[in-house]
């Protein structure tokens, strides 16, 4: 059915793994770390009112769906979005679209697609694939954080697609209606690093940008008086939302200092270059931050937690983050 | 990070999948790496997965003595807590907790037997008793 053959691209994030496999596949060739850029989706926030699993909100990463937002704001890209308040009329539609050729996008959660491992099944109701065939009771599904292809039953697609709660994707999919051939760089580029840069640098709420990291260093040093079994697991829950989501490292720092890397590239701008390498070693420091808390959580470990440490660490990683986006200010 | 730098831990949380990371080559440039795992992610994960288990020992034994029904290990046993049920269920979490009672839930209507099925992936059947307990 299919007139071009879809590649299957193995990505760090899924959503911008979705959307750079995605636009590849209708011509418009953008690296995963392009999409991160391009939507300006590096932040930090910590919502310490927000509870998952009765951990806090912490991200390195702009809202979910905030991507496929982004980019269509910014390169004048059209997607079609389409929801569904009925579970079957759902799967018959994701059926059609793909009877019609198309590579279907799809939010799901995490928990139900039978291809997760045991270990990596978490409440997570924002996850992003695309359905690229079906065979008899069969998806073929590109999940951009795995290796390779891999398949899910109706059934089970079905009910990833369609569990209620926090973030619910009610059968949400998603398919490109334009794609631009072309993007000017010269003039988005520009807007999109300032932004990501101002919202780090300035937002003027305390949860958000180098403040959000700040407060949190701030509760760090307030978990003396929360005991150590509630402490432990809040510090691994800071690794885990760093490390573990699919982050490409350091909390898509990397992914970001490479999408600067090849920004400089594409408008020539020296600027952008050493802000990368800037860009890279704060990413290093972030890595420096979670082994050190691996190291004061694990059960090994008989000393006192040092909080100070930790808390002044995670400071020191907010300066030199600064030092990043100014330089990113200066850069145009 | 270097690309030689690059973990390849093995870690089990991945069960042997792998991650892509980015990383600088010798030139500095940045390329994709396929990761087996970081030791410091993988501690992080099991922390919470031994937590998860934590809960649904204790929810195993609180059913055992009919403190609570078995709707209360399988709400743990599935990863979830009071919150997560209730959203996946659409309903209020006082009424939810009301069915973590014994009695209450002995005489839960069939409709929401049914709707509890469906949202903790478990048949009427097996919503109703505790598992064997398996070992760990």
């Amino acid at each position: 059915m299919q007139a071009v053959k879809f590649k299957h691209q193995h990505a760090a994030h899924c959503e911008s793994g979705v959307m750079s496999s995605m636009l590849s596949h209708h011509g418009l060739k953008l690296s995963e770390p392009m999409v991160f850029g391009l939507s300006s989706a590096l932040v930090f926030a910590y919502l310490p009112f927000v509870k998952l699993g009765g951990m806090p909100l912490i991200a390195y990463r702009s809202m979910p769906k905030s991507i496929i937002k982004g980019l269509q704001k910014n390169i004048g890209l059209k997607m079609k979005v389409e929801k569904f308040s009925n579970a079957t009329r759902g799967t018959q539609r994701l059926d059609e679209l793909l009877a019609q050729g198309h590579i279907v996008g799809a939010q799901t959660s995490v928990f139900w697609l039978p291809y997760f491992p045991e270990e990596m099944r978490f409440h997570f109701n924002a996850h992003n694939l695309m359905v690229i065939n079906k065979t008899d009771d069969n998806y073929s599904i590109s999940d951009p954080v795995f290796e390779h292809l891999v398949e899910a039953d109706v059934k089970s697609l079905q009910k990833a697609r369609f569990v209620k709660g926090v973030m619910a994707p009610k059968g949400a999919l998603y398919y490109p209606s334009y794609v631009p051939q072309e993007i000017d760089y010269k003039k988005v580029l520009p807007k999109c690093i300032k932004k990501t840069a101002k919202t780090m640098l300035k937002t003027p709420v305390p949860i958000a940008g180098l403040k959000g990291i700040y407060f949190l260093a701030k509760h760090i040093r307030q978990l003396e008086k929360k005991g150590e079994q509630y402490s432990k697991l809040f510090l691994g829950h800071i690794i885990r939302m760093q490390e573990e989501i699919g982050t490409g490292g350091a909390g898509f720092r990397y992914i970001y200092a490479s999408f600067l890397q090849e920004s400089a590239e594409l408008i020539n701008n020296q600027e952008l270059f050493e802000a990368s390498k800037m860009m890279t070693a704060t990413g290093d420091a972030w890595r420096e931050f979670a082994l050190l808390i691996a190291k004061s959580i694990r059960s090994k470990n008989k000393k006192v937690i040092d909080y100070l440490a930790i808390a002044e660490k995670l400071e020191s990683v907010a300066q030199q983050e600064a030092e990043v986006y100014k330089k990113l200010l200066r850069a145009f | 990070m270097d690309i030689k730098n690059v973990p390849q831990d093995h870690i089990s949380t991945y069960a042997e999948n792998k991650k892509a990371l980015y990383a600088t080559d010798e030139n500095g440039k940045y390329a994709v790496v396929t990761s087996s795992g970081w030791d410091v992610e993988g501690e992080a994960t099991k922390q919470a997965l031994t937590e998860l288990q934590r809960q649904a020992d204790n929810a195993y034994q609180a059913v055992l003595e009919g403190q609570q029904s078995p709707l209360y290990y399988h709400m743990y046993a599935q990863r979830m807590d009071l919150i997560v049920l209730a959203q996946s269920m659409g309903l209020f979490q006082w009424r939810v907790k009301r069915h973590l009672k014994p009695k209450v839930f002995k005489k839960l209507s069939p409709t929401l037997l049914a709707r509890y099925s469906e949202a903790l992936g478990l048949s009427v059947e097996s919503l109703k008793q505790l598992p064997e307990l398996k070992e760990k």
